[in-house]
């Protein structure tokens, strides 16, 4: 699919834990798996907790709230959406 | 069982069945002033391969309410060890009350220093020594975290002195030395029971205060270590951390975002020890 759209669980179904180094915990309560998640990748699914989106809406939800000058951010947000959905944290509907 | 021995270390109590009087006799000796169990929360069973096999080149399989399908037996000299090992295996795969750690652990002040690291890294003689020095010995093996509280509870068994460690505790009185253990499957093995002090205080828990990973055998170093290496290193270091579920995430983060962290190269055991009163010192 050319333009996929993506979904992820609703906040509470995770427990987040921001650690010193910038690092944030995952406690993925349907699966009872912990996840070490980097920035952008906690952003990620707290803008996917909205509701479903493709790669445009997402990138519209984090400008409201981020700063975002990165070039090509459309491919590198694909490439952290693709490792969420590995994570089993996101999936395409 | 034809013969049962009952203990409680700190939180657990155990009963411990055998096919022989022996390996009980000296666990006897070596629990001197322990508790008894009146309601064991594990039993450890140390039975013949075959019936026969308590008479001819007697071995020890390993069972009891949680047991490993693979498990080598034992010889009947190495009796002893394998009650502690069965021991072990109980609170690896049973224990659900606590957070369970791999890491050693001595207290001054009602606060805990941790230890831990992978097989070999000194944490086990390091707070054996500790605890000859004026700190309370809680443990060489497991550290219990109390979800609920966070305070860390004593688990403070004999320890188990392997290879060079054993000479470094000669001087100690003789009765609270166990066997001298050869050719087991990690070496020389002679347990040492832990001081008065720390037997009479086991039901005291403290706050852990600092968290050391030691590494035995290198020149002196010191690296701070950011939270999420902690993390990780300890969620390898829990034997149940994936069993508690969201209580042991919620207690593990506490613990790692709550207590100062090092990890100390060491050569020997004197630099051990001056880097821990340091490193106290200034942390905890």
């Amino acid at each position: 699919m050319a333009n996929p759209t993506y979904r992820a669980d609703p906040p509470e179904a995770r427990r987040l834990v921001t650690l010193d180094d910038g690092v944030t915990l995952v406690f993925h309560r349907p699966s009872g798996l912990t996840h070490v998640l980097a920035p952008p990748a906690p952003e990620l699914l707290a803008a996917l907790g909205e509701g479903d989106a493709d790669i445009a809406i997402l990138i519209e939800r984090l400008r409201a709230a981020y700063d975002l000058a990165e070039d090509d951010l459309e491919a590198a947000l694909a490439a952290r959406l693709a490792e969420l959905e590995t994570a089993g944290l996101v999936w395409r509907r | 069982m034809r013969h049962e021995f009952r203990v409680t270390v700190g939180p657990v109590g155990f009963r411990v069945g055998s096919d022989w009087r022996r390996p009980l006799a000296e666990m006897a000796a070596l629990y001197d002033g322990y508790p008894e169990a009146a309601i064991p929360d594990f039993t450890v069973r140390l039975e013949a391969q075959r019936p026969w096999r308590r008479f001819i080149r007697p071995s020890v399989m390993i069972g009891g309410d949680y047991m490993l399908p693979d498990a080598a037996p034992l010889s009947l000299d190495h009796g002893l060890l394998a009650a502690e090992m069965g021991m072990n295996l109980q609170m690896a795969l049973g224990q659900r009350r606590f957070l369970l750690l791999h890491a050693s652990a001595v207290e001054r002040d009602g606060k805990a220093l941790l230890m831990t690291g992978h097989s070999g890294a000194g944490k086990s003689t390091l707070s054996a020594l500790l605890g000859e020095r004026g700190w309370r010995f809680m443990g060489d093996e497991f550290a219990l975290i109390y979800p609920e509280t966070g305070l860390l509870h004593a688990f403070p068994r004999p320890v188990s002195l392997k290879n060079e460690a054993v000479e470094l505790f000669d001087s100690v009185d003789a009765n609270r030395l166990g066997p001298v253990m050869r050719d087991t499957p990690k070496g020389t093995i002679r347990h040492l029971r832990p001081p008065v002090d720390a037997i009479a205080k086991m039901a005291d828990p403290a706050k852990p205060a600092l968290l050391l990973f030691p590494r035995f055998g290198h020149d002196p170093a010191m690296r701070d270590m950011g939270q999420a290496e902690v993390f990780v290193r300890l969620t390898q270091a829990s034997t149940n951390y994936v069993a508690l579920g969201e209580t042991g995430f919620a207690a593990l983060t506490k613990l790692v975002q709550s207590v100062p962290t090092r990890a100390i190269d060491y050569p020997d055991s004197d630099a051990a020890i001056g880097a821990v009163e340091r490193l106290w010192g200034e942390l905890a």
